[in-house]
């Protein structure tokens, strides 16, 4: 048993002395193989970024010119349009205010409702449960149409409240599903212990089990993050007037318009200002998120 | 110990419980607490994620505008003419084109990079994993962090007949064939080159999936195969492909679900659903009819198909994971 574990740990780093009949030859071909075409795919994901990255110091007469050549100088101009004129700044403070209020909403009402489902039996928890299941297969393309009515009903419709309170609804169902199984792992001696030191209800969900359910808590915002931030339908439907568009709505309504005013610096810009700050926030939390993942595959 | 953490798993929900007296009760706490913790939550998800789907079922059997005067029912009225309106069965065919190739093309791509990374790495041994692959994985993931109408925005200035990149590189090497050609314009390129844009979105999430997948697997699984001489493509094959075989049915499911609806891609690539309807898809048909036409009973038919057509490509995934899994565990026993 040992024996074995040792030798499948050290046989990557020292390849001929274990009993392989591959030789070491044939071993660096298979690396130098999958090396070729990760590296390919690497740069299929990156040179149509860098290439817009390049595109969005250049002014649209030198775009149009030369795709593939280097700005003459560095047209900054481009960022400071896209942010004022374009009104990209203005989109990007709107889905800040909403994204930020909703993933607050939700990550504390999913949680309260995940917790409540995993630990309590009562009358309807299973039918609770596999509802929001299956609220999580259907498309949302069938909901839109009345919850444009529902909205208008409250008088929400076209407000950022309104935004706010349909994301979260819609992303209830991920939040509680994966926050369940993650409730139903931790200790129940934890639950007994507070109870007999006479903490209520609420204080052992806020300080007890809460904080317990930290790491889960972190990436399912993490993914919550990304998808309310890409979010796009939503908007397009129930929030239609231009002062309250969030940014992927604003991208859509500026490349419709550059269509006509060929502001493709412009254009560059503003699709630099969406993309970068979630691709550095990625970037810092990457190492987390994997553990996340990885952890939560090997259970 | 063990009992005792089984019994306790379902006491808070037991009415007795004799050193727990003060629990059973009633108590402004304990009501409050299910109150909010449950009724909250439960009220908004009923209201704005539950009502609007079954009032879409009824709303699709009225001839309901909208804003102007009430709703007739009309029956089945809406789905038969659906049966009979040309752009929508051609958006049905787009959209079944895209739910059939994007994820399968996207799996297999993502699969074999996550095979290469983990699987790959001097000597048959699956531990090491290959080295210095970290950076493919970042990288490839970089596309989940756009947002998709984001990616259809890149995607349409990259096949630009005039100032994009791809027809610069392609002239550029000397195919003159393709100077202004325009990829979404001509109804026979548009549709794979809008499936391809999707994919690119697509592949690096997929792949970091499988990759922790294959992780998770037992190490002297892989150990055993390597003793027992099999080659690193038969590992992938024969143990590695059927051991993370629930992750790749999610998957395919999760894929498949965004490929029928691809509404966000085909926002930014062809809004009005390019070259001869070429790219339509179901979702887009949906939205211009409700919301451009004002047709909310009609569209509401098309939602209900929608799903129906979701449910039964979730059914199909599910079935084939059944038929060829349940031989397989036949065969081990």
């Amino acid at each position: 048993m040992s024996t074995a574990d040792t030798l499948g740990r050290t046989s990557s780093s020292t390849p001929v002395s274990k009993p392989s009949r591959k030789s070491p030859n044939r071993a660096v071909g298979v690396d130098a193989v999958a090396h070729t075409l990760l590296s390919l795919w690497s740069l299929l994901v990156l040179l149509p970024l860098l290439w817009v990255l390049l595109s969005s110091f250049k002014t649209s007469k030198e775009i149009l010119a030369d795709p593939l050549g280097w700005p003459k100088s560095f047209h900054w101009r481009n960022y400071v349009n896209a942010w004022n004129g374009s009104s990209v700044g203005h989109y990007f403070l709107n889905t800040v205010i909403v994204v930020g209020c909703s993933l607050v909403i939700v990550m504390a009402l999913g949680a309260m409702c995940a917790y409540v489902l995993a630990r309590f039996r009562f009358f309807g928890n299973r039918i609770i449960y596999y509802l929001m299941l299956s609220a999580l297969t259907f498309p949302i393309f069938l909901a839109i149409v009345p919850l444009f009515f529902i909205l208008k009903g409250f008088g929400v419709l076209n407000t950022l409240q309104g935004l706010i309170i349909t994301y979260v609804a819609f992303a209830l169902p991920f939040t509680v599903f994966f926050l369940h199984s993650f409730f139903k792992t931790l200790p129940t001696e934890v639950y007994e212990a507070a109870e007999v030191d006479g903490a209520g209800e609420w204080r052992t969900f806020f300080q007890v089990m809460l904080p317990m359910a930290r790491p889960g808590m972190a990436s399912v915002a993490i993914f919550n993050f990304l998808g309310l931030w890409n979010q796009f339908l939503l908007p397009v439907a129930l929030n239609t007037n231009p002062d309250r568009y969030v940014l992927t709505q604003g991208m859509d309504a500026y490349q419709s318009q550059s269509g006509y005013a060929v502001d493709y610096g412009g254009l560059f810009a503003a699709v630099v200002i969406t993309v970068l700050p979630v691709l550095v926030v990625y970037l810092i939390f990457q190492r987390q998120l994997r553990g996340n993942i990885t952890t939560g595959a090997v259970k | 110990m063990a009992s005792s953490v089984t019994a306790s798993a379902d006491r808070p929900s037991r009415p007795v419980g004799r050193r727990h007296g003060r629990r059973r009760r009633w108590t402004f706490d304990r009501i409050s607490f299910f109150v909010v913790f449950i009724g909250i939550p439960l009220a908004l998800f009923i209201i704005f994620v539950i009502s609007p789907f079954v009032q879409a079922i009824y709303y699709s059997l009225t001839d309901w505008h909208g804003f102007t005067a009430g709703k007739n029912f009309v029956g089945w009225r809406n789905y038969r003419q659906l049966f009979h309106d040309s752009n929508f069965r051609k958006s049905v065919r787009n959209s079944i084109e895209l739910g059939l190739v994007v994820p399968f093309v996207t799996i297999v791509l993502a699969l074999t990079l996550s095979t290469f990374v983990t699987v790959g790495g001097s000597g048959a041994g699956r531990l090491g994993g290959l080295r210095r692959s970290n950076v493919y994985r970042v990288v490839s993931f970089f596309p989940y962090c756009i947002p998709a109408i984001v990616i259809g925005i890149i995607w349409s200035q990259v096949y630009d007949p005039g100032n994009g990149i791809l027809n610069s590189v392609l002239t550029g090497i000397g195919l003159h064939r393709f100077e202004n050609y325009a990829w979404l314009g001509d109804s026979s390129t548009a549709m794979p080159a809008s499936m391809f844009a999707i994919i690119w979105g697509f592949v690096g999430f997929y792949m970091v999936l499988f990759i922790a997948a294959i992780r998770g697997v037992d190490a002297d699984v892989f150990e055993a195969a390597r003793i027992d001489g099999a080659g690193r493509m038969r590992t992938a094959l024969s143990i590695t492909i059927p051991l993370i075989r629930d992750t790749i049915q999610t998957a395919y499911i999760y894929l498949g679900i965004a490929a029928l609806d691809s509404f966000v891609y085909m926002a930014a690539l062809n809004p009005n659903g390019g070259p001869q309807n070429s790219t339509l898809t179901m979702s887009q048909d949906l939205f211009i009819t409700a919301f451009k036409q004002g047709e909310y009973g009609y569209a509401t038919a098309m939602g209900v198909m929608l799903a129906v057509v979701t449910l039964v490509f979730a059914a199909l995934v599910f079935i084939v994971n059944y038929v060829t899994g349940g031989r397989d565990k036949g065969a081990k026993k």
